[in-house]
């Protein structure tokens, strides 16, 4: 489970998040939407611990992710997160993309590592494309490679940060079909995202995201179908139509 | 012994021409893999450096580039023998040309780690890698195969740039032919013998440099 917890975040003198509660139980899907420098990535990362908070707490399990003792690389390794931008590793082919940080973070075997990225590869439908440069694939493609690189940490939880923003139109539907494959799998997620009928579809929870609060939060029949807040109900109109 | 008190080049002074040949090849080896380790660190440590450092430690650099090498290869062995601890010329000659080297390797470096995209770095260390995991398996690897044409092409001016030090009186290839020169009063083949030994060795990398940089492009 993670638990957000009164989280305020600022950058210098601008407070970007102001006062974050939210739960994320095992299983749930939460989608996060909101206008443009809401502070809705600043949350990932600071559930991430990219970025550090000023007040609040956030934990994940039993971790607390901000506390002085906390082992930052190893509660990585719970979380998954996959950005707008693909950050494929140029120099790395896609197998080797996705065996990387399970032999030298989780120290398998190389033979182990392989079998973990190739299951997760095969999964996203890259099956066919092990030792292809991830430069010479469609964004699509690299987008489904840095979910398999993500998966095959095998973590508990995955953070998707607008990860359809920077695709084609036409590469859009194969990267959700991924995630909706995932939420099937019952995988965790909070997804960051602009796709307002992907969110309603997918989403246990939505969370309206408004300068720095969370303005409104519920089932997507509420807060996407039947807004009860003004800046809700002027967001959406603005997005849909 | 004749009316002349010059001698012809002849087969006999081969063993001299290839100890300068070697000379030469030996220091810019030297040069060229001292500066590159020094230049690697320098070039991190810049990437990585806040800017009131940076300003400082550019300054420093900058003096090493922009002083002629063969000025600072005067100065130091002069200096050196002035505080009474005269060097060999080799020692001299390899510790400023691996630092005239290294400024230069430096900004290459530093250039090649500043092309890999801070969120390159953030998605390697969102998979659970440690900052110098992410170093050696993202950064360098990335940075370094960004800047390989340039660092040839550092290394290849080191090599031409090696004939300086026979002004502190290492016998290296330049040096080795003016003592030809002097005996045999034959500048013309010799000049044109040791220029077709630079050329040789530097054409043949410049051009895989180029085709390296072309391949890159695509
Ligand atoms: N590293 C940073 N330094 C300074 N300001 C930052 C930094 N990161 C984000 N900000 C600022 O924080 C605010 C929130 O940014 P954030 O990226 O979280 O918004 P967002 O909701 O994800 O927006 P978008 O939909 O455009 O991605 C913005 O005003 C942004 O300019
Ligand atoms: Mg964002």
């Amino acid at each position: 489970m993670i638990q957000i917890q009164n989280v305020h975040k600022s950058f210098g003198d601008l407070e970007v998040l102001k006062g974050i509660d939210l739960e994320v139980n095992r299983g749930e899907v939460v989608s996060v939407i909101g206008g443009s420098g809401s502070g809705k990535s600043t949350l990932l990362y600071c559930i991430n611990a990219i970025e550090d908070i000023q007040q609040g707490r956030i934990i994940v399990d039993d971790i607390d992710v901000h506390a002085k003792g906390t082992n930052r690389d190893k509660l990585r390794q719970k979380l998954g997160m996959v950005f707008q931008q693909w950050n494929s590793f140029p120099h790395l082919t896609v197998l080797e993309n996705a065996s990387l940080a399970p032999r030298i973070v989780l120290k398998l075997s190389k033979k182990e590592a392989i079998e973990v990225a190739k299951k997760e590869l095969n999964h996203v439908g890259l099956g066919d494309k092990l030792d292809e440069y991830p430069t010479r694939m469609s964004g699509g493609q690299q987008q489904r490679l840095a979910i398999a690189r993500a998966l095959a940490m095998r973590p508990d939880y995955m953070l998707f940060d607008e990860v359809t923003s920077a695709l084609d139109p036409e590469l859009v539907g194969e990267v959700l079909d991924t995630l909706r494959m995932l939420r099937d799998d019952g995988m965790t997620m909070i997804c960051v995202t602009h796709e307002i009928a992907f969110a309603r579809e997918v989403s246990d929870k939505v969370a309206f995201f408004h300068q720095g609060i969370i303005e409104e939060i519920g089932p997507p029949e509420q807060v996407i179908v039947n807004p009860q807040r003004e800046a809700t109900q002027k967001f959406l109109s603005k997005v849909l139509h | 012994m004749g009316t002349s008190f010059f001698t012809p080049l002849s087969w006999s002074d081969s063993g001299f021409i290839l100890t300068g040949v070697l000379n030469t090849v030996t220091i810019s080896l030297v040069a060229i893999l001292v500066g590159t380790l020094l230049g690697l660190a320098v070039g991190f440590f810049r990437a990585e450096a806040n800017k009131f450092t940076n300003t400082l430690l550019g300054a420093v650099l900058d003096i090493l580039r922009s002083v002629p090498l063969i000025i600072q290869l005067i100065l130091f062995s002069t200096y050196i023998g002035a505080v009474g601890h005269p060097l060999d010329p080799f020692v001299t000659g390899s510790i400023v040309l691996s630092l005239y080297t290294m400024a230069f390797m430096s900004e290459v470096f530093r250039g090649g780690f500043e092309s890999v995209h801070q969120s390159m770095v953030t998605a390697a260390r969102s998979l659970g890698m440690s900052y110098w995991q992410t170093v050696a398996h993202i950064r360098l690897p990335i940075g370094l195969r960004a800047v390989f044409p340039s660092w040839l092409g550092v290394a290849l001016s080191v090599i031409k740039d090696s004939a300086l030090v026979s002004v502190i009186g290492y016998m290296e290839l330049l040096r080795t032919s003016e003592q030809l020169i002097s005996r045999t009063q034959q500048p013309l083949e010799i000049l044109i013998g040791v220029g077709l030994f630079y050329f040789i060795v530097s054409y043949p990398l410049s051009l895989y440099g180029k085709y390296v940089e072309r391949k890159m492009a695509i």
